[in-house]
């Protein structure tokens, strides 16, 4: 399906422009906006070069290269999808389907499922904290991806599996409910517009979806500590008010292979900077 | 929480098994979506569901026509939307623009989930400020809505203005089907008397709002 036909036309947008023109102040807004928009950029640059979350890569490197568990084995015979042990551009792949879990899998999922194999954690001991600054989870994800830094964000969704998820998460996208009637398009599908004054991500438009998409896990300003993909979508979900939904459950992982694929062709650039 | 949520999506998803439904979205995605939800939602109370995940016939057919509703389902969308506007027992419209002030910059309120919930009497707020601008003093403003700076110098304040700006806000879909906005007033959001308050700060020439720069 291309991005033409996932856009509605916004027919509000139009409402919306003639109603700033009949506005006297329009052009001073806009050159407001304009200027706002720009110290934001000119403030992510600046943050930019000194990106705390390079000290959670190198804490997530050393963790992959100790030996730990019940098993006490290291993680480097992880198979991310690229053979065990290959790491180099993983990250930009996923997710995919492994035959041996018979489950199409994220980073996340993927890296629980080499560490209860490997080193013979239980499930809940994998995932321990693992929306918390200095989980295992945080530390070896950031690392994980940091490893596909100049890779192209590459899933194709073709296997049956894969394109089943990547056609349920694009339903999923625009799906509506809620006290707020939130779905995902309902910010996440204009471009150029903001949330305050965040510029929200319009994922139906392939630069903007390479954009997020190539820069996480990043580190939150706004929250002081580095975020994987899994936890910005839930606190997203959380800001819909919806309830909230079980890490590594199907909904996160459809919704990533949608995003993925609308992002394929991105240049990884983890871990990324954000408010 | 949502006033009127019944389970319409299995009804909707009759028809579109049914084939009544051209268009919009791809119905074994959706289909598949819904299994999806189920499995993933598994820590959701029966209540929960209920308020927050299950969608209403409007949230459904909006779903799945991606906001764009063939011009039958459009019809029966605003017709549905309208019939659902309550008023304030006092009649009054035009309620306190302060109070409004404060509601249109709360952005707190209703989150739920282990990691981040709000405390349950956390206020609740329109946050408005998150799509439009509203008083020019403050410029976190977003713009995905339209910028509602001097909306009476704009619209005026007749009665039928009055009452229109009161319908937008308590159901917007009873104006426009599948709008972005949310419906404050059906879904229980907001009271009758705090939309009216709402539309004070819009319209009342006191409001920060409508004080020329």
């Amino acid at each position: 399906m291309t991005t033409s036909n996932l856009r509605a036309p916004a027919r509000w947008l139009a409402a919306l422009a003639a109603g700033a023109l009949v506005c006297g102040a329009a052009a001073a807004v806009l050159a407001q906006d304009d200027r706002a928009a720009q110290e934001i950029q000119k403030y992510r640059q600046m943050l930019e070069e000194g990106n705390p979350a390079d000290l959670t890569e190198a804490r997530g490197e050393e963790l992959w290269k100790t030996p730990r568990g019940p098993k006490h084995a290291t993680l480097e015979h992880c198979d991310l999808g690229l053979g065990p042990g290959r790491l180099e551009g993983a990250y930009a792949k996923l997710p995919r389907y492994f035959a041996d879990t018979d489950k199409v899998q994220d980073v996340e999922s993927r890296l629980v499922t080499c560490m209860m194999a490997l080193q013979g954690y239980s499930y809940a001991d994998a995932i321990k904290n693992w929306y918390q600054s200095e989980s295992d989870i945080q530390l070896l994800v950031t690392y994980i991806a940091a490893q596909s830094k100049g890779a192209k964000i590459d899933v194709p969704a073709t296997q049956p599996r894969e394109a089943e998820l990547a056609a349920a998460g694009e339903s999923l996208f625009f799906r509506r409910s809620g006290p707020l009637d939130f779905s995902c398009a309902t910010c996440h599908s204009h471009a150029g517009r903001r949330v305050r004054l965040q510029e929200v991500a319009d994922f139906l438009l392939p630069e903007d979806a390479r954009a997020a998409m190539t820069k996480w896990p990043a580190y939150r300003v706004s929250q002081g500590e580095v975020w994987t993909m899994e936890r910005r979508l839930i606190d997203c979900i959380r800001q819909m008010r919806w309830p909230e939904p079980q890490y590594q459950s199907e909904a996160l992982i459809a919704l990533q292979v949608f995003l993925q694929k609308q992002a394929n062709g991105g240049v990884m650039d983890a871990p990324g900077m954000k408010r | 929480m949502m006033r009127g949520t019944r389970p319409f999506i299995a009804g909707l998803l009759a028809l579109i098994a049914a084939g009544a439904l051209a268009g919009g979205g791809n119905d074994a995605a959706v289909k598949s979506a819904e299994e999806i939800m189920r499995k993933s939602f598994v820590d959701a109370t029966p209540e929960e569901w209920k308020a927050r995940l299950a969608q209403d016939q409007t949230q459904a057919a909006c779903s799945y026509y991606r906001n764009e509703p063939p011009p039958d389902m459009a019809v029966r969308i605003v017709s549905e939307a309208q019939a659902s506007i309550r008023y304030p027992a006092d009649g009054k419209l035009l309620g306190d623009w302060k109070n409004g002030a404060t509601l249109a910059a709360i952005s707190t309120g209703g989150h739920i989930g282990r990691i981040q919930p709000d405390p349950p009497d956390r206020p609740r707020g329109g946050n408005c400020y998150a799509c439009h601008a509203l008083a020019p003093q403050e410029v976190a403003a977003g713009t995905l809505g339209p910028s509602l700076t001097n909306y009476l110098k704009l619209r005026g304040n007749s009665r039928g203005t009055v009452k229109a700006v009161y319908d937008k806000i308590y159901n917007a879909q009873a104006q426009y089907p599948c709008s972005l906005m949310p419906r404050f007033g059906h879904n229980g959001w907001l009271t009758p008397e705090q939309v009216a308050d709402l539309v004070a700060f819009l319209l009342d020439a006191a409001s920060p709002v409508n004080r020329e720069q």
